[in-house]
């Protein structure tokens, strides 16, 4: 368990999944108490075999989600700086998902409001999966304002496109 | 009401071009779990009346793909591919990694049957609740990382533009066949993703002969609730710290066994059986994990990712991609065919992938070919001009490319090793069945059993139902880990075998997803024994083409007959006496008669008596008493 004052957040590295998504089975227990693939809020994108894309919420320095919201749903977590949803409040008007450069926001069937990483009250569960199995492709580090976690959220097509080339060099498999 | 299913198939008919639902009842479910053991009733009921007379590669033959109770939530992910199969006229469940179980899971489907054919090329694809039959002209022909690619530009952003959630939904998970199971080669898999196959069975023609190339799922929903979410969870955590456990296996997968099956158990098959052993420590893992571009490749919830992906990099075979190869490939597209260099072997695995072959059935046909050209049986001629060499990818290339296009001999040989053999044989004018290493037209695993030093035993491969499987073992005591009736379970349930624990767990496993309260004498005193008796029935009654009459043809190839020619267990061979005794105990301990047909006593022990009259038409057509 992190300490109580530090905020963190999730580095991802492609490189180091096996696209195994423990962190979806972890992330759908924790959060709605089955496994559910679509309404986990960490997803591995696995366009092509092999090419695995873990992709979750970075928490954006200025979070855009949050301004994009007209109905007041989301907000910043002042402990974790984690985007949290009222449930109550979100309308899935979808507004958030089109603000987020990454598209890292969902709504799907069968939930009454948006799905976004909490980092599970900063005790992120998808991490510890990964961890505990070894392969370290998501790793709980200290967070200080950086442009860099917006480079994170990135549609999972363009992740994939750039690395795919390292598995089938010029086939055209995306 | 049974937690972890939601009791219906979705029936796709390519004939009517309509969809239905199929529901499923509980007591069937109790006692037929899914997967294989589903499969089997679900066969026996449509079609058993008429088993002998259902050609599997016409639109009689219904296309099964179907998940379990414990898919998705078991850690990794299993789907079972099954119909009549044109290997071996009888039932085999054909177990492929795939999330299209776990999203037909989450589309609200325990799986799907596909029935009747179609006169053009057509995909299925299913988009939450909306099921669509499509044309795919443009998809006909392509290899499988062609079709990958064409999904990817064609389709994924279509569903990206369609889909019913908002932001971006995972890729569909597919099955597909390539140009082999096009063709209709009954060495033809039903792939899943770059290198999974649905191997055994020959299901990839199934799919050519109904004109299908692809079946394409997204889901949106939750799995079907587990009757027991907490226990289940704390199960998942403890099979997981199992699993993870396992690092040396984790670590090398199986492609460990290229170099140990071969040096330590003298068991690995060597150009086309004719030895066993080999000291070629170029083929150990520490080589072949320097192709290795991804070192932990699994599938969805799986701790233990035995698949890594190989890329060649430099060289003739540059740009070659595969997975590990695993062992099965190692063996059966390299050191089956005399290859013993892993940048070959994976040339030759990411080759039959490409074209949609089963690596086993199909290596095992090239060595049996190689075999007959080295002993001059057949010529140069009959091959328009091809010359099989051992340890000769290209010529091998050669062959493959004359087998999927049907060109001269490759027509065929495009029948598999056991019907070509007898085809050939009518040809020749000589024997040349002697030569084909398989049981019942599927092509022996990679793991003899000449050197007794491996896991099957004797009458490992005679006495199973679904013949040459390395997965599906008869073993003794019939109640043995990884014997057929425990692999029923494993097949049924849907798990991964490579990720079994102790029966135990998984059945405490089973009873958590679905509240039921299975006990391990139940399942090996009944339910296995219900679904092996009308596996084995369906397998004797056999047809149209070829029929297995149990005093002939429950036994090893030949070759296993003949000493092993090198090793430390030189001389060694199977005994046919013992043989003969085993099958005798196995046949017994079921409950089935001498000759391995289940018996009426049995039958009704099983509720089962009216498959006794299916029983009656094995006896006459075998005139067995």
């Amino acid at each position: 368990m992190p300490s109580e004052t530090q905020q963190f957040w999730i580095m991802r590295d492609p490189l180091r999944c096996s696209g195994c998504r423990l962190c979806e089975v972890a992330c759908s227990l924790h959060h709605e108490g089955t496994v559910w693939p679509e309404a986990s809020r960490i997803r591995v994108y696995e366009l092509v075999p092999g090419v695995d894309v873990p992709h979750l919420c970075s928490q954006c320095d200025d979070y855009p989600c949050v301004e994009a919201c007209n109905f007041d749903a989301l907000r910043v977590d002042e402990r974790t700086a984690a985007v949290l949803v009222d449930p109550e409040k979100c309308t899935l008007c979808g507004a958030c998902v089109v603000a987020c450069p990454g598209r890292v926001p969902r709504i799907v069937p069968a939930k009454d409001h948006v799905l976004i990483c909490d980092l599970c009250g900063g005790d992120p569960q998808c991490v510890k999966a990964c961890s505990n199995a070894g392969y370290n492709a998501l790793t709980l580090t200290p967070r200080r304002p950086s442009p860099l976690h917006k480079l994170y959220a990135e549609h999972p097509l363009e992740t994939a496109r750039r690395l795919a080339p390292q598995i089938y060099g010029e086939k055209q498999v995306i | 009401m049974l937690g972890g299913y939601h009791a219906r198939l979705l029936v796709v008919d390519l004939s009517r071009e309509k969809t239905s639902i199929l529901e499923l009842d509980e007591e069937v479910l109790r006692k037929y779990v899914g997967g294989r053991g589903l499969a089997v009733y679900l066969l026996y009921k449509e079609l058993g009346n008429r088993w002998e007379q259902v050609d599997p590669l016409g639109p009689e033959n219904p296309l099964l793909i179907l998940a379990g109770p414990l898919t998705g939530f078991y850690p990794g992910i299993k789907v079972v591919v099954s119909g009549k199969s044109p290997q071996s006229n009888g039932v085999v469940g054909s177990v492929v990694s795939s999330e299209v179980g776990l999203e037909l899971r989450a589309a609200s489907y325990d799986g799907m049957m596909i029935r009747g054919a179609s006169k053009d090329p057509v995909y299925i694809l299913v988009n939450g609740d909306n099921v669509e039959i499509r044309g795919a002209e443009d998809m006909w022909g392509l290899r499988a990382t062609e079709l990958i690619g064409y999904i990817n530009r064609k389709i994924y952003p279509e569903l990206l533009r369609k889909s019913p959630a908002k932001g971006v939904p995972r890729e569909p998970a597919y099955l597909y066949i390539g140009p082999g199971g096009e063709s209709r080669v009954r060495t033809a898999a039903v792939m899943a993703k770059l290198a999974h196959a649905a191997g055994y069975g020959g299901y990839g023609a199934v799919m050519g002969a109904k004109k299908l190339k692809a079946v394409i799922v997204k889901g949106y929903g939750p799995l079907p609730r587990p009757a027991e979410p907490g226990k289940l969870r704390d199960l998942m955590s403890s099979v997981w710290e199992k699993l993870i456990s396992r690092q040396s296996f984790r670590q090398w997968g199986t492609a460990a066994g290229g170099y140990s099956t071969g040096y330590v158990s003298s068991s690995e098959p060597i150009r086309n059986w004719q030895e066993e052993w080999h000291d070629r420590r170029e083929l150990g893992v520490q080589s072949i994990e320097t192709l290795w571009a991804k070192r932990f490749w699994g599938d969805y919830g799986c701790p233990t990712t035995c698949m890594k992906i190989s890329v060649v990099r430099k060289g003739p075979y540059k740009g070659s991609v595969t997975d590990a190869p695993d062992y099965e490939l190692i063996a059966y597209v390299g050191t089956n065919l005399g290859i013993f260099e892993p940048e070959k072997i994976v040339y030759m695995s990411s080759l039959v992938d490409e074209l949609g072959l089963d690596a086993i059935n199909t290596g095992n046909l090239l060595g049996f070919v190689a075999e007959l050209y080295e002993k001059g049986l057949i010529t140069r001629d009959m091959l328009d001009g091809v010359e099989p060499r051992w340890g000769d990818p290209d010529s091998f290339a050669k062959l493959l490319e004359l087998i999927v296009e049907r060109r001269s001999l490759g027509d065929v040989l495009a029948e598999g090793t056991y019907r070509a053999a007898l085809k050939l044989s009518e040809m020749l004018g000589q024997d040349v069945t002697r030569y084909a290493v398989q049981v019942k037209g599927v092509a022996v695993g990679a793991h003899g059993v000449r050197s007794k030093l491996d896991y099957p035993q004797p009458h490992a491969y005679a006495a199973s139902v679904q013949g040459g499987d390395h997965t599906s073992v008869a073993t003794l005591p019939v109640d043995s880990d990884w014997g057929e009736l425990w692999m029923v379970f494993a097949d049924s349930a849907v798990i991964c075998a490579f990720n079994a624990v102790d029966f135990k767990t998984m059945l405490a496993y089973y009873n958590a997803v679905t509240g039921a309260s299975l006990s391990r004498e139940e399942w090996f005193d009944q339910h296995s024994r219900r679904i092996l008796a009308l596996q084995r029935i369906l397998l004797l009654l056999g047809g149209p083409d070829v029929y297995w009459d149990p005093r002939l043809h429950d036994d090893n190839p030949d070759r296993f007959y003949e000493p092993l020619p090198s090793g430390p267990r030189r001389g060694m061979s199977a005994d046919r006496g013992e043989v003969s005794e085993m099958l005798r105990k196995y046949y017994a301990e079921l409950g089935w008669d001498e000759y391995g047909v289940p018996t009426r006593e049995e039958l009704e022990r099983l509720g089962l008596g009216e498959a006794y009259q299916l029983v009656r038409r094995v006896k006459n057509r075998f005139h067995l008493k």
